[in-house]
């Protein structure tokens, strides 16, 4: 079986510790998470992982079934990406003047729908959010120029079919 | 009502609403709040001061068991909470209902690598069902019945709970109640009765069906299930490791043990038989062989009360999900009723074979030394098959699984999944305590007695009447086996130069005894067996016999050797 990316995404309480069990999952098997974005969901109280890996889909199954056993989760669920709709975001920190003396950077942040966060006297910062190839193309763009600092988040996600934790917690 | 008493009050009050009146442990500075208090109630709930904190838990282990009721072992911060690992890592893969209770520094300290503190939390998370920090006295009854109703429901587990010191002397307004359910776990799948249907059917199709239960039969006390399902479909069953003594040894039905050092007819057979039936088992490696080759022509059924257990290491036809006590229990009814004689000849004609390639020259050997084999016959006969049998790790284990016979269920306590050296001699002192009224023995080798012997102690201080029988080959057998088998006879450090055991034993005032000759050994084991109090027996055995048959690793079960 081939290795594909899965977007996994854990439905928990949130309570201290449970980051700790669910990369001890990860690590037992030897797996290496891409990326990891932990937030609050939808439902008060209730966290949700989103957790991107490269594996095969038996390994996928088998790892999620070991995170549900966990007692604070709740529910995981894993989707392809054309099961889900995801987006990461990146901050690209430039020195100022390039702003006003490279016109191809206002070109840039045009047509990539780049966003400008701020500008101080010594550097601004553009905010560009989608796909990682759509983030990577910016940074290629930009990086002829000098960047000051870059950074990504990790994947959020939603998924195209519905997850019905709510009803899983009444069911409880 | 509630009453204002201190954190560790409030820890003594919570193990006895939970039933557990008898702990093991070990104290230090930062449970000494609870040590305290443990002496304020010394008449309702008994302490056992181990020798090591690792005996703490595997007695804890091998009071549940022998009961089926949850282990409690208890260590200070620190050293003594890391001393707790290898036992909470044997009772995490072998299923085993334990709560561990460690002190903790003062919340202040938390982070600030203060004298004698480790993160127990993070270390024991790989190898825990759950575990918490506490650090508010106020959560400790809420968390303690947590504890135990992790720890106990479901698939059983041990938990971790570390209270840091200033949690225990701090005070709270006490109320307990049990916790029934959490909502984020469940502990028991919900049974689909299609899936018990499509599994009767094939099961009443199958010509040459066999049925492999393991250690869910016991936790689950499905033991009259099984016997009622596996009498009415007459279908041969064998078991694990773990799953031994959930069904006589005498039993008809009873086909013998499956991996690497079973039975040669349930092992060659499962890569005959049409229709798989695992009962609460989990396709450990040890049982499987070569997956590659495992069981390929049949339809394989799991009944499994864990969701992550299907299709992990074999995959299934059909997976009955539930408790088997329950799922079994809608079965029945759906199972026509057969007895497959001619299948059942099959595994008669392995057995023969197995009897006179293997078993005839270890129960009744022409050479001069003793075999493991007869020690474990002696015991059967001493004992009218109705011994504990408490086990260690080596080839001692494999002959104690192989050659004990059981009458009654929880009667045979290993360490299967970790296989950890040093078990058998603490996790006897706790069977006996759990079940005072049986006979329960300890079968250790020379190598695996050495790792937890300061346990002697513990068997002195409280005059556990244990019996101890280690099988001296005067090497680490299991590996030295390993070696000459496939390492050219290299043996490198298996050689073992023992001290006088008999000597160390009654140096902890402990009867003891040695033989060597085979016209001594039966008379000694009834010494043993008659005696009222702990006893120890060296039986000096053959050094170079080895365990057949194997399953060598990674060869498929079809290719078991016989010598
Ligand atoms: C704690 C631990 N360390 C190492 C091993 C590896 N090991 C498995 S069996 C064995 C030899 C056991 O020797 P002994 O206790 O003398 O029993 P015998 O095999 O001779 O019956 C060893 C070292 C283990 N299982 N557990």
């Amino acid at each position: 079986m081939e290795n594909k990316k899965f977007t996994i995404s854990v439905y928990s309480e949130n309570n201290i510790g449970l980051l700790n069990r669910i990369s001890a999952i990860f690590l037992k098997r030897h797996i290496n998470i891409e990326s990891l974005t932990v937030s609050e969901s939808e439902i008060e109280n209730v966290s949700r992982f989103i957790i991107v890996v490269r594996i095969t889909e038996s390994s996928v199954k088998k790892l999620v079934g070991q995170i549900e056993k966990q007692i604070e989760v709740i529910k995981a669920f894993y989707h392809t990406n054309e099961e889900t709709i995801y987006r990461e975001s990146a901050l690209f920190k430039i020195a100022s003047d390039l702003l006003f003396d490279e016109r191809q950077i206002q070109n840039i942040i045009k047509e990539s729908n780049s966003e400008i966060v701020t500008v101080a006297r010594d550097f601004f910062v553009i905010s560009k959010s989608g796909r990682r190839s759509e983030i990577l193309d910016v940074y290629n763009k930009l990086k002829p120029y000098g960047i000051k600092q870059f950074v990504r988040s990790g994947r959020i996600s939603v998924s195209k079919d519905e997850m019905a934790i709510s009803k899983i917690l009444k069911d409880y | 009502m509630s009453t204002k008493i201190t954190g560790a009050e409030a820890v003594i009050k919570c193990l006895l609403e939970e039933g557990a009146d008898l702990v093991y442990g070990y104290p230090g500075g930062a449970i000494m709040p609870i040590y305290d208090e443990l002496y304020k109630y010394q008449d309702k709930l008994q302490h056992v001061l181990t020798r090591h904190e690792q005996g703490a838990t595997h007695s804890a282990q091998g009071f549940a068991r022998a009961t089926g009721k949850v282990g409690v072992a208890m260590a200070t911060s620190g050293p003594g909470a890391t001393n707790l690992i290898t036992g909470i890592a044997d009772a995490q893969i072998d299923s085993t209902p334990m709560v561990c209770i460690t002190g903790q520094v003062a919340t202040h300290l938390l982070g600030s690598d203060a004298f004698q503190e480790t993160d127990i939390v993070g270390i024991s998370t790989p190898v825990t069902k759950w575990n918490f920090q506490i650090t508010d006295a106020a959560e400790i009854p809420a968390i303690m019945a947590k504890a135990f109703y992790i720890a106990r429901s479901g698939r059983p587990g041990p938990v971790l709970i570390d209270i840091t010191k200033d949690a225990q002397l701090a005070e709270l307004d006490y109320k307990y109640k049990k916790c029934t359910s959490i909502r984020s776990y469940r502990p028991i799948p919900l049974i689909d009765s299609s899936k018990v249907e499509q599994a009767a059917e094939v099961i009443n199709n199958a010509k040459k069906p066999m049925i492999v239960f393991g250690q869910g039969i016991i936790l689950g006390e499905a033991e009259a299930e099984l016997k009622a399902f596996v009498e009415k479909s007459g279908i041969p069953a064998a078991w694990t490791i773990l799953g031994l003594s959930a069904m006589p040894t005498n039993h008809p039905l009873n086909v013998g043990m499956v991996g690497m050092h079973g039975n040669y007819g349930p092992n060659v057979l499962t890569n005959e038989c049409d229709v798989l039936i695992a009962l609460g088992m989990r396709f450990d490696d040890r049982v499987t062989g070569n997956l590659a080759t495992y069981a390929k022509q049949a339809k394989i059924i799991h009944f499994e009360i864990d969701p992550a257990e299907v299709d992990k290491n074999v995959m299934t036809d059909v997976a009955v999900l539930g408790n088997v006590k329950d799922t079994l229990a809608q079965i029945l009814p759906l199972i026509n009723k057969n007895s497959h004689e001619s299948w059942h000849n099959e595994f008669k004609k392995k057995h023969e074979l197995e009897f006179e390639k293997v078993i005839n020259d270890d129960l009744n050997p022409q050479k001069e030394g003793l075999t493991m084999a007869e020690v474990l016959e002696q015991i059967n006969i001493a004992s009218n098959d109705d011994a504990v049998i408490v086990s260690d790790v080596g080839q001692h284990q494999m002959f104690a699984c192989r050659y004990a016979k059981f009458t009654q269920t929880k009667s045979n306590i290993t360490s299967g999944g970790l296989g950890t050296m040093g078990f058998a001699l603490p996790a006897a002192i706790g069977a006996k305590m759990g079940v005072p009224n049986r006979e329960v023995v300890a079968i250790i080798g020379d190598g695996g007695y050495q790792m937890t012997i300061q346990e002697l102690g513990t068997i002195f201080q409280t005059k556990v009447p244990v019996k101890i029988v280690v099988l001296n080959n005067d090497y680490l057998g299991m590996v030295r086996q390993w070696q000459q088998l496939f390492f050219d006879k290299r043996y490198a450090s298996t050689e073992m130069i023992n001290p006088d055991f008999v000597a160390i034993a009654k140096g902890y005032h402990i009867d003891a005894k040695r033989v060597s000759k085979r016209e001594d050994l039966a008379s000694a084991v009834q010494e043993m067996m008659d005696s009222k109090d702990a006893y120890f027996l060296e039986v000096c055995v053959e050094k170079e016999h080895n365990v057949f048959p194997m399953i060598p690793t990674g060869a498929s079960v079809s290719d078991m050797r016989l010598s």
